[in-house]
């Protein structure tokens, strides 16, 4: 006999330590905003757009899969950890590409901008707050 | 070096199509619980097909004006993912998360006002 206990799904793996989600989440942080410079890098090359060409540009596909690659593991790293804790780290993302703009695309850095990165960024950590399990 | 508004559009379009495709994710990690052949659920590869055209709307607004711009407007994303999850799902809205909703808000229309 089954019991109902029994046939609810277990978790399959061995869950990561806080510490673990942490680090991974960190490094997804700076994958995307990685991806996102080279997908920048790669559409900022076209002057205009087609199917070839789109495939065939080394920096927009390495950015393409760099996003996927870096999706994939944030889904894991989101699996065991605690929101509240990893959400304001997810939003170091904007940190990252905001200064990453500045130095390869040459973008200036106002005042307005990094306001309203940091007023993001505490929306973020809010938003992990109110999503936290109680 | 402006940012043009299309481009700002067209990345707010990415947003949203992108957080039609999370919910489908949803929708297809709901049926996981029925066993791992259900990874593939046509729910899923609908999520997985929004995405990708999500990210093309993605290219397209960032290829003219600033990526320090146009990127902030990804956590859209967080507030579409609210208001689909009161809708879809049901999840409580707490006063909290409204805190929050508004704060991203605010925190693109000042990127924008200074774009």
């Amino acid at each position: 006999m089954i019991s109902p206990a029994s046939s609810l799904p277990q978790p399959q793996h061995r869950p990561f330590t806080r510490m673990q989600s942490i680090v991974l989440v960190f490094i997804c942080t700076i994958l995307g905003a990685a991806a996102q410079v080279l997908m920048k890098t790669g559409v900022n090359g076209m002057d205009h757009l087609n199917l070839m060409r789109v495939a065939t540009n080394i920096p927009l596909m390495s950015g393409y899969c760099l996003y996927g690659v870096n999706t994939l593991l944030l889904m894991l790293a989101l699996r065991d950890g605690e929101l509240s804790m990893l959400y304001p780290i997810i939003a170091l993302t904007f940190v990252w590409v905001t200064m990453l703009s500045a130095y390869f695309f040459g973008e200036p850095l106002s005042l307005g901008k990094i306001a309203g990165i940091m007023v993001i960024v505490g929306g973020v950590t809010v938003m992990g707050r109110a999503s936290a399990k109680p | 070096m402006k940012t043009p508004v299309s481009s700002i559009l067209l990345v707010f379009v990415a947003s949203l199509i992108g957080s039609f495709g999370a919910v489908f994710l949803k929708l297809g990690a709901e049926k996981l619980r029925y066993g791992l052949r259900h990874l593939i659920s046509l729910q899923a590869a609908f999520g997985v097909a929004l995405f990708l055209l999500s990210s093309v709307f993605f290219a397209l607004g960032i290829k003219h004006g600033q990526l320090s711009v146009l990127y902030p407007m990804v956590s859209l994303s967080y507030v579409w993912a609210l208001v689909w999850s009161r809708l879809f799902f049901r999840e409580l809205l707490t006063k909290q998360k409204f805190i929050a909703l508004g704060m991203i808000l605010f925190g693109i229309a000042l990127i924008a006002g200074s774009r």
